[in-house]
């Protein structure tokens, strides 16, 4: 059996965008850290397929990166979450609004 | 021993040669960080509270001085590709690296009093500056993209721990989680981009891609459309250009106030070192595709940033709408896609990184304890109480207006120029005018230290419209309106007359270190901009090392 790799590019495409919506609709503040990783992820999924596609292992080394960069921004992100919302009793992005002008 | 040979001896591996000099700088930075937090984590105890601010500014100046002997070995030896061509060593690369350290170095300094007057101890703050310029530093010398994407994350994730460090200010929080989810959400998507150009040309390195474009005219060239596209919102996100520009205001409200001018000046040398590497040396033969995208974000950068910085009443709000407006003109520089617009670009990335940072260092010692005053009522008398300050400030102001005489006046000029010479008459035309109106609010600000404390009722507290002397109540003066938060304000102007307040308080302590690092930025502003001719051939010949290549 043998799947047209634009098959895989639909797929990262309908992730990506799931991830975009997610980031931009959700007001979790967790869910919308998950919505970046499932953007990452579907770049990395375009970018597997293209590596594919050009006989060129260079895209698949990039993922590489890629996961490094993304566990480092959970790292980062989580830390800054748990910092915020040790005094406050929900993740709600809208509860956030100190500053305005 | 002999066997091991023989059967490892057919496929040898081929190791990139790594010309160690063309990443120096990075090296130092990124090195000098993990010694410093080393050392402070095993010596905390013995160590001298202001040894971190020691070290970073000795970091930082070393990696100047590598960046010098740099520009020696470029200026003699030419532009050159080190590391499998993933890194390009270049005039432009090392013109990145020297705004950088002398940027660490100013924050380092100013950093030291605000942690002091904060409680806040470590030597962290300066090893998250240091790592996030060595970030700042790779996205300058990046010739491959998804190295530019390793430069933006080490710089934007150091970064996002620095909004929030300070910890005593619920804001702080705030501005990093904003910073946060914004700044990741770019980041994802800039790297989508990176993959459909990869998919559409093949490769990732920008000479091989500039390559291929120039010997291939695709017919569907959609998935390079989109990848470029998504490029462009990545950085646009980056260097905050209007209509992406939305988180800025909040950060730099929030975020401390030595770390908004660090930003401020880092992070856009950073992406606009890469924008510009990436679209005017690398895509230059798709330009009819994505020179008008960045003809409108200048065109919404210089006009919003200027309008909107008009109705605000918090300084570093102020400021960050200011600091769109420059981006404006910066972007100028990038849509003439010329030497002579890339030159300009440099200029004024230079230039704004001493006014920015001098800024934001007079921003934070008025702030005073906690951070917390950065109202333009608090502004009023500065200059009766403190003249040195005042003066600096005021100099610093019209630097960023664009005066005559400083530096911003030179860097302002030289984007128009470039876009001038490349028929771009209307932005040019739209430039100068958002630069009379971006004048006013400067000026607004300068006026305000110099009006003697407690003088009422005079033209420039209706054009403020945030003053005491107003009848508080309904009839809110528009500005107010404007602000969420004025209703807060007005309740502490029933209580006493902001004058007063001030009045009060006297003096704010100028820490000496930061007081050196504000006369470094004073000084730069009025000597180059009076002897403009050393740093705009600085420009002018990194310039030309990059367009050798």
């Amino acid at each position: 059996m043998s799947i047209n790799p634009a098959w895989y590019l639909s797929l990262s495409v309908v992730l990506f965008a799931i991830g975009a919506l997610g980031v931009l609709v959700r007001r979790n503040v967790l869910i919308m850290f998950m919505c970046v990783e499932l953007m990452l992820n579907a770049s990395n999924l375009a970018f597997v397929t293209f590596a594919r596609q050009l006989h060129d292992i260079g895209g698949q080394v990039l993922v590489f990166f890629v996961l490094v960069v993304a566990a480092a921004e959970v790292v980062v992100g989580l830390g800054i979450v748990v910092a915020i919302f040790r005094r406050r009793t929900s993740t709600n992005a809208d509860d956030l609004h100190l500053m305005k002008g | 021993m002999n066997a091991l040979l023989a059967a490892s001896a057919a496929p040898t591996i081929h190791v990139p040669h790594i010309d160690y000099l063309s990443i120096l700088p990075m090296l130092i930075m990124l090195g000098g960080a993990l010694l410093l937090m080393l050392v402070s984590s095993l010596f905390r105890r013995v160590m001298d509270a202001r040894a971190g601010t020691y070290a970073a500014a000795t970091v930082s100046l070393a990696a100047l001085v590598a960046a010098l002997v740099q520009w020696d070995h470029v200026a003699t030896h030419g532009p050159s590709v080190t590391i499998a061509g993933a890194i390009a060593f270049d005039g432009f690369d090392v013109f990145i690296q020297i705004t950088v350290s002398i940027a660490v170095l100013l924050t380092a300094l100013i950093g030291d009093g605000y942690l002091r007057r904060e409680g806040i101890d470590g030597p962290e703050y300066q090893v998250l500056a240091m790592v996030s310029a060595s970030g700042a530093m790779m996205m300058g010398a990046a010739n491959d993209l998804i190295v530019v994407f390793l430069g933006l994350e080490i710089l934007s994730i150091a970064l996002y721990v620095l909004a929030a460090f300070n910890h005593r200010r619920a804001e702080s929080g705030e501005a990093a989680l904003k910073y946060f989810v914004l700044g990741g959400f770019s980041s994802a998507v800039f790297l989508y981009g990176i993959a459909l150009t990869y998919g559409a040309t093949g490769t990732t390195n920008l000479p091989q891609i500039a390559d291929y474009l120039a010997r291939h005219v695709i017919v569907h060239n959609g998935v390079l459309l989109a990848g470029l596209g998504l490029l462009l919102v990545g950085f646009a996100f980056k260097i905050a250009a209007v209509p992406f520009h939305l988180w800025s205001p909040d950060v730099y409200e929030g975020s401390p106030s030595p770390i908004a001018g660090f930003m401020a000046a880092v992070a856009k040398a950073g992406a606009f070192a890469a924008l510009l590497r990436v679209f005017v040396t690398s895509f230059p033969t798709v330009q009819s595709d994505w020179r008008p995208v960045v003809w409108m974000l200048a065109l919404l950068s210089l006009v919003f940033g200027a309008v909107v910085a008009l109705t605000q009443r918090d300084v570093k709000r102020m400021m960050a709408y200011s600091s769109i407006n420059h981006v404006g003109f910066i972007l100028l520089g990038v849509e003439a896609v010329s030497a002579r617009g890339v030159s300009a670009s440099l200029y004024y990335l230079f230039t704004y990184t001493f006014l920015v940072i001098g800024t934001f260092a007079i921003i934070s010692v008025v702030a005073g304890p906690g951070d917390t005053r950065s109202k333009i009522t608090d502004y009023r008398g500065l200059a009766k109480r403190q003249p040195l300050l005042a003066l600096s400030f005021a100099v610093l102001l019209l630097g960023q207006a664009g005066a005559p005489f400083t530096t911003g006046f030179l860097a302002k000029l030289g984007v128009i120029e470039a876009s001038v010479a490349d028929q771009g008459y209307g932005l040019a035309v739209v430039a100068m005018a958002s630069a009379a109106v971006a004048a006013f609010f400067y000026l607004r600000l300068a006026v305000t230290m110099f009006s003697p404390v407690g003088d009422r009722g005079d033209a420039v507290d209706d054009t403020f419209g945030d003053d005491g002397q107003a009848p508080v109540g309904p009839a809110a003066p528009a500005g107010t309106a404007v602000s969420g938060d004025g209703v807060a304000d007005l309740q502490v102007l029933t209580d006493a007359p902001p004058s007063a307040e001030v009045e009060e308080r006297g003096a704010v302590p100028v820490p000496a270190l930061t007081a050196v690092a504000i006369g470094l930025c004073v000084g730069f502003t009025v000597v180059f901009g009076i002897i403009p001719g050393p740093i705009l051939n600085f420009a002018h010949q990194a310039t030309l090392l990059l367009l050798l290549r």
